[in-house]
């Protein structure tokens, strides 16, 4: 009798079991989402017998749909953003720049900003990689000012609430803010602002860099992978910043807010954007309370200049740029972003109505 | 002896990266001198664009993502042949 052991096979999961646990997951979203009023007004209605003429009915039943809305939406939009963001690279972006004029440089850049995979603590290398390589300074902001108005939370959380006009209306905004501030940057000589050692760096000979050719499989796990990190990091504030939202859309009065947030306060616009800074990275928290500002009568230039102030006015960024390059160009870049999303305010305010 | 460099200026993505590679030593139970390289002069050395990077005996492996266990004990028995 001969016993055969078994050659010890590591544990791997199965190629086809991601795919197939993401349809599923993907199934189950569609499901869920078709049914989200219904089950907030069954929850608030029946479950909790709260009557839907009054505040608190109309509150609770506002936070018990947007909250599942949300989760699912930044859920989703971070998955497909993680996944599309998959097929470029920092490298690919760098060279599609090397030679690049002024403008068609910019346009590119800001577009490009959008989707290579970067984070924040990643802006020095970058910083000194995009200029050792001959791109020109504005052309880099371009890229710098792009990649965080245009970040997958925002966007979600503004379709979401705001519906697609809006959500689209603050891509085009931002992607313009980021190509005509680079090019403003970029026309006031600002070499004398970076930074000497910057100039003197050796870059490596390793030319092209690493190459990562992830499976679809790879793709498929990273993106779980940051739905996890980022649900994970940002939902309390989704659930607090919901549940104020309700709280002020239950029982703060309509046209409240029209003298103070409204059209006719052209100083809420410059106040709304010193406002944002301090709230960087709270986007999940602030669109919320934002949406119900809206709702009774804060005006929508104010809103998003508001938004967009969160998002790009990030003093982590900045404080990590200041190792490259001059506080004086540090204070250019804030005074140019700032006065293009104050300029944005006002033009929304005016023209929409 | 394996040199195992970590590129970052100390993010939480490149502790974390850390951790990883330190794991991986301990599960093949090599040699191995693990350095985080924070001077970002000597971070352009190895041409990288986004941190945290892996550099392994001076050879650039990973940039920009946090590689898994499995991965990086792939280039570390490379980097032992």
């Amino acid at each position: 009798m001969t016993t055969q052991t078994q050659p010890t096979i590591p544990a791997e999961r199965p190629s086809w079991q991601l795919p197939t646990v993401t349809i599923l997951t993907a199934v189950i979203w569609l499901l869920v989402w078709g049914q989200l009023q219904n089950l907030a007004d069954w929850l608030s209605y029946s479950l909790l017998g709260l009557s839907a003429d009054t505040r608190l009915g109309e509150s609770v039943n506002f936070f018990l749909y947007d909250v599942p809305k949300i989760i699912l939406l930044l859920g989703g939009m971070i998955f497909l953003v993680t996944l599309l963001r998959s097929f470029f690279s920092a490298e690919q972006t760098r060279a599609a720049l090397g030679g690049k004029r002024e403008g068609v440089g910019n346009i590119l850049a800001a577009g490009l900003g959008v989707l290579t995979p970067f984070c924040s603590c990643s802006a020095v290398p970058l910083f000194i990689g995009f200029v050792e390589s001959g791109i020109p300074l504005g052309v880099t902001f371009s890229f710098l000012i792009a990649t965080p108005v245009v970040n997958e939370i925002a966007l979600a959380m503004l379709f979401g609430l705001f519906g697609w006009k809006i959500a689209g209306l603050y891509l085009v905004t931002g992607l313009i803010i980021a190509v005509v501030g680079g090019m403003a940057i970029g026309r006031l000589n600002p070499e004398k602002y970076v930074e000497e050692f910057v100039w003197q760096i050796q870059m490596g000979d390793n030319v092209a860099g690493v190459t990562y050719k992830p499976s679809w499989n790879d793709r498929i796990g990273d993106a779980w992978g940051s739905v996890k990190e980022i649900v994970g990091k940002v939902w309390l504030y989704v659930v607090i910043g919901i549940a104020i939202g309700a709280g002020i859309h239950g029982y703060v009065p309509e046209d409240f807010l029209a003298n103070i947030m409204g059209r006719s306060a052209w100083w809420s616009v410059p106040a709304a954007v010193i406002l944002g800074v301090p709230l960087y990275s709270n986007a999940a928290g602030v669109i919320p309370i934002v949406y119900a500002l809206m709702e009774k009568g804060a005006a929508l230039g104010t809103v998003l200049a508001f938004m967009m102030s969160v998002v790009a006015l990030s003093l982590p960024e900045m404080l990590i740029l200041k190792r490259v390059i001059k506080a004086k160009l540090i204070g250019i870049f804030i005074a140019i972003v700032a006065f293009a999303i104050i300029l944005t305010g006002y033009l929304f305010n005016f023209v929409i109505r | 002896m394996i040199t195992v460099k970590v590129l970052g200026s100390g993010c939480a993505n490149c502790n974390k990266l850390e951790q990883t590679a330190r794991q991986a030593i301990a599960q093949l139970g090599i040699p191995a001198n693990v350095e985080k390289v924070t001077d970002y002069a000597k971070i352009m050395r190895y041409n990288v664009l986004l941190t945290p990077a892996l550099v392994v005996n001076e050879k650039l492996v990973a940039a920009g993502r946090i590689p898994s266990t499995g991965e990086i004990t792939t280039w570390l028995t490379n980097a032992m042949a």
